[in-house]
């Protein structure tokens, strides 16, 4: 046999194959971030638009330097689109008139030691965009506070905010779960959360004015995501449904210290959490009841960190902590096999 | 239909591009007969036929030219008459470019055939009607060509509840059951009757893929007319959704019972049996005419410009069958099979054979080279198309990392190899050659263990044999000396009654009990794969070892990447 052959044998069936490839994957992510991007443009600015751009650059970059020191192909990886999707989750969850060196470190961090360093693509055990929020919230607490007031978008003044050139304190509120927060553990118990929702004009009718809209597109990209069949259903149900349980649950104990289950969910993270952040697949759980665990247990660890914490948003530590757990929960989760379920069963 | 049939889905599926339609617009043709027939005399899974012929013989058509050999074995015959030109190896239908014996045969032109008996199986011991289907050389023509007559058994309780009649075809671009059903309805049924009869099985149920509409008409047809002649209904037809595997056995079985028929398990002792409609036929001609299978229906599909199906003489050469229907010029291999589960064949030379239901002939174009593999993102795509619900980027992460134990936690073993995995894949892994590869390593360590395991027994006896004749020795060196008489009647009663001395009774039963415990080891360590197996197991096992170096080869560009 000839080497030629020989090479011809390694394509074994199947011969031919769905067309599909991670690319594609990741394009359609990013594709469903975009109303979530419109809105974020409409209510807060054209400030988040720079913050794409930065972080997207700096993560390829960042990512062709380190694939050509890990004498990986680079077209190949380099259009996968997952350094884009790691970019893009950090500019959405940073500030969008953080200073341009914030979110670049940030994405350094990300692309260099939260992915390659742990393998590249598919290896790594924690949420690259994750641990890029962690870390800065960690050593810039001030900065990753700052949020563009609603209705503020003034975009010379956020394009100088970014690039430090003006002070930024005029333009800047707290997100309403951040006003909350401050309100309820800083003003000794005199504040009730009616009061502190009903006197910031940060906060609108349900999630934070404004932020309501943005939840709203991302939420409208994480359905299309749902239709495609990229995500499935079980993290986002269970994350929003245990966050609402949970939120639920402890407003109706005592509604003046705890904040209402919509406003948890809308505000904040929560949403493009559920279907963009808790759903990476990489560092998650992966079997169906998995998944409920996964994304049951950020739901449940995000209320108690903003509930009791001293960071404004919990959602990143809380998915990098069950990033730890993923491994054990998969294999405390394994799916019956054929022939090994009880009884007779239907098909699911 | 005569009544709803409530139907069970399977999870998982893929639904790739069927490409049927080029091959089912004209009838099934006879394939001529070609100057020479290479039949290979290891057709079926088990145990290499004997040949019973030499060169130089005249073989008529039907004559049995290779006996079976063993528990799991099957006949193989004289596709036609004339002489045989040789015994020799030949290249199998095989991927991995192996040689094995056949049997060479120039055709005399007559096709004169053996005399032909009914077998009258009424008469007959359901052993010697075995015996008769196994020497006729019938086994499962839907591709995994298991020797039929071992199936034929009820099992236990000497009753079936279903038995289960395959015309799903599932692979894309094969059609050769779908025009057999369509054409020879009418023998088929004939065939499972003989079947159900054998088996004791209540009901019959037929499941074809709704993509047949005229295949499904025309053994509608069929079973009507015998069910009225028994005057009953007990024959249905059921037109099953079109997702692929829905042909694989435990999958149609699932969807038309509900019962899964875990692996390793025989569907017998679940009230199921399950033909393909192909072998219903063979069984009818063996039975009612006294024609062993020397023929059968292939589809050849792919790029050619008439795709067709033929009913073809085992040991046609497939290049043979493939210039009948015009390939483009384009051409770059010949698959045995379809597409999903296909063989790639070393050569168009090889010949067709009982497993052959297809040739199919490829092209770049048609099955472009799959791009680069990346790495595995655990989109979990793999898992939901994953028929068998298993996790397959599990198994491949083990299996890459030769964590064959870990592998076979994931239960390895349950793969059915249907490749619906990596064919929704994004990042384009070959997963099922990782699990080829996989499963081949641990059947070749385990065989390795089971010497070693041979080899440490042998060894600790020998420590206990040399022990005694220690002491033997002894005895007699003793026996020599006057004085030494005493002591050797002593050492002497010690060998015979083998606990004198506290110490000596005590270094025995240390050994005696780490014999055990090897014994014991080695029982725990194989109940599952190598002792006890089923005949459908040990059947795998040797499909797997002749495909063991092969795949050894084909996986090592892959491990060796990005390590
Ligand atoms: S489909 Fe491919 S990339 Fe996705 S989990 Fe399975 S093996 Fe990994
Ligand atoms: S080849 Fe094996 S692992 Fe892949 S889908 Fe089929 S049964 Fe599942």
């Amino acid at each position: 046999m000839t080497r030629q052959d020989r090479d011809l044998f390694v394509n074994n069936s199947p011969y031919f194959l769905q067309p599909a490839s991670v690319q594609s994957v990741m394009l359609r992510v990013l594709v469903a971030l975009l109303p979530g991007i419109a809105a974020y443009v409409w209510f807060f600015g054209a400030a988040i638009l720079v913050q794409i751009a930065l972080a997207s650059v700096t993560a390829l970059a960042a990512e062709a330097a380190m694939l050509k020191l890990r004498g990986k192909p680079l077209m190949m990886f380099l259009g996968d689109g997952s350094a884009l999707v790691t970019a893009w989750l950090i500019a959405l969850t940073f500030p969008s008139i953080a200073p341009w060196w914030l979110t670049v470190l940030g994405t350094l961090l990300a692309i260099i030691v939260a992915k390659h360093l742990y393998g590249g693509l598919g290896q790594n055990p924690f949420n690259p965009a994750m641990v890029a929020f962690a870390l800065m919230i960690v050593a810039y607490p001030q900065l990753m506070s700052q949020w563009p007031a609603a209705g503020v978008t003034d975009f010379a003044g956020q394009w100088q905010a970014i690039f430090g050139t003006r002070e930024i304190d005029a333009m800047t509120m707290a997100t309403p779960l951040d006003a909350l927060r401050t309100a309820l553990h800083t003003i000794e118990a005199k504040a009730s959360v009616a009061s502190v929702l009903g006197s910031n004009p940060a906060i609108g009718s349900m999630g934070g004015k404004g932020w309501e809209w943005v939840a709203g597109g991302y939420l409208l990209g994480g359905l299309w995501l749902l239709q495609q069949r990229i995500i499935t259903w079980h993290m986002p149900a269970a994350f929003l449904g245990a966050l609402f349980a949970i939120a639920g649950i402890f407003s109706l104990i005592d509604n003046t210290q705890f904040a209402g289950p919509l406003f948890h969910i809308l505000g904040g993270g929560a949403m493009i959490g559920a279907f963009f952040i808790v759903t990476d697949p990489v560092s998650g759980a992966t079997t169906p009841r998995g998944k409920l665990i996964f994304a049951a247990g950020v739901a449940v660890l995000t209320w108690i960190i903003r509930t009791f914490g001293a960071y404004p948003d919990g959602i990143a530590f809380a998915i990098l902590l069950m990033n730890i757990a993923a491994p054990l929960i998969d294999m405390y989760t394994q799916p019956p096999v054929f022939g090994h379920k009880d009884g007779k069963g239907g098909s699911r | 239909m005569n009544a709803v049939q409530r139907l069970f889905g399977f999870h998982g599926g893929v639904k790739p591009a069927y490409n049927k339609e080029a091959s089912t617009g004209l009838p099934i043709a006879v394939a001529p007969t070609p100057t020479l027939l290479v039949i290979p005399l290891h057709q079926s899974i088990g145990g290499v036929p004997r040949p019973l012929v030499k060169a130089g013989d005249r073989v008529l058509k039907g004559q049995r030219i290779g006996g079976a050999d063993g528990n799991v074995s099957s006949a193989v015959h004289a596709s036609t008459s004339g002489s045989v030109v040789a015994v020799e190896m030949r290249l199998m239908p095989h991927t991995s470019g192996l040689s094995a014996l056949c049997v060479v045969i120039e055709p005399d032109g007559c096709d004169e055939w053996i005399p032909r008996q009914p077998f009258d199986f009424r008469s007959a011991t359901p052993t010697q009607t075995r015996d008769y289907l196994r020497d006729a050389g019938v086994v499962g023509l839907g591709g995994a060509v298991f020797p039929s007559y071992l199936k034929l058994n009820p099992g236990k309780t000497g009753k079936l509840d279903t038995l289960v009649l395959n015309g799903a075809e599932c692979e894309p671009f094969i059609t050769c059951d779908d025009l057999l059903m369509r054409e020879r309805a009418e023998t088929i049924i004939k065939g499972t009757l003989i079947m159900r009869e054998m088996l004791s099985a209540g009901q019959v149920l037929i499941g074809i893929e709704d993509n047949k509409p005229e295949a499904i008409a025309a053994m509608e047809v069929a079973a009507q007319a015998a069910n009225q002649a028994a005057g009953d209904s007990s024959i249905k037809v059921v037109s099953v959704p079109t997702r692929y595997p829905a042909g694989g056995a435990k999958q149609l079985m699932r969807v038309l019972t509900g019962i899964e028929v875990p692996h390793g398990k025989r569907s017998t002792d679940y009230g199921l049996q399950c033909f393909n409609v192909g072998t219903a036929y063979a069984i009818y001609e063996a039975i009612a005419l006294g024609q062993p299978l020397i023929s059968r229906i292939v589809t050849v599909a792919g790029n050619v410009e008439r795709a067709r199906n033929y009913e073809v003489l085992l040991g046609t050469p497939m290049r043979d069958l493939v210039a009948l229907c015009g390939p483009r010029a384009d051409s770059d291999r010949v698959i045995m099979g379809g597409p999903m589960m296909g063989l790639r064949m070393p050569s168009d030379e090889v010949p067709v054979v009982k497993a052959a239901n297809c040739v199919l002939v490829g092209s770049k174009q048609l099955f472009p080279p799959p791009p680069p593999e990346m790495p595995c993102i655990r989109c979990g795509e793999c898992a939901k198309a994953c028929p068998a619900d298993l996790q397959p980027f599990e198994m491949y992460w083990f299996s890459r990392a030769k964590i064959f134990g870990k592998a076979q936690e994931y239960n390895l073993f349950d793969c059915i190899e249907c490749g619906c995995c990596a064919y929704v894949c994004p990042s384009r892994i070959p997963l099922v050659d990782y699990y080829r590869f996989a499963k081949s390593e641990i059947w070749a360590r385990e065989v390795e263990k089971e010497a070693a395991d041979v080899a440490r027994e042998r060894y600790e006896f020998r420590l206990l044999r040399e022990e005694r004749e220690k002491q033997e020795k002894a005895a007699k060196l003793a026996a020599k000396t006057a004085a030494g008489r005493e002591k050797a009647a002593a050492a002497l009663a010690e060998v015979e009654k083998p606990a004198v001395t506290p110490e000596q009774d005590a270094k025995k039963a240390l050994i005696a009990a780490a014999m055990e415990r090897a014994r014991e080891q080695k029982a725990q360590a194989h109940p599952e794969n190598t002792i006890n197996l089923t005949p459908e197991q040990q059947a795998e096992v040797e499909a797997i070892e002749a495909r063991r170096a092969e795949i050894r080869e084909m996986a090592k560009p892959h491990l060796r990447q990005d390590d």
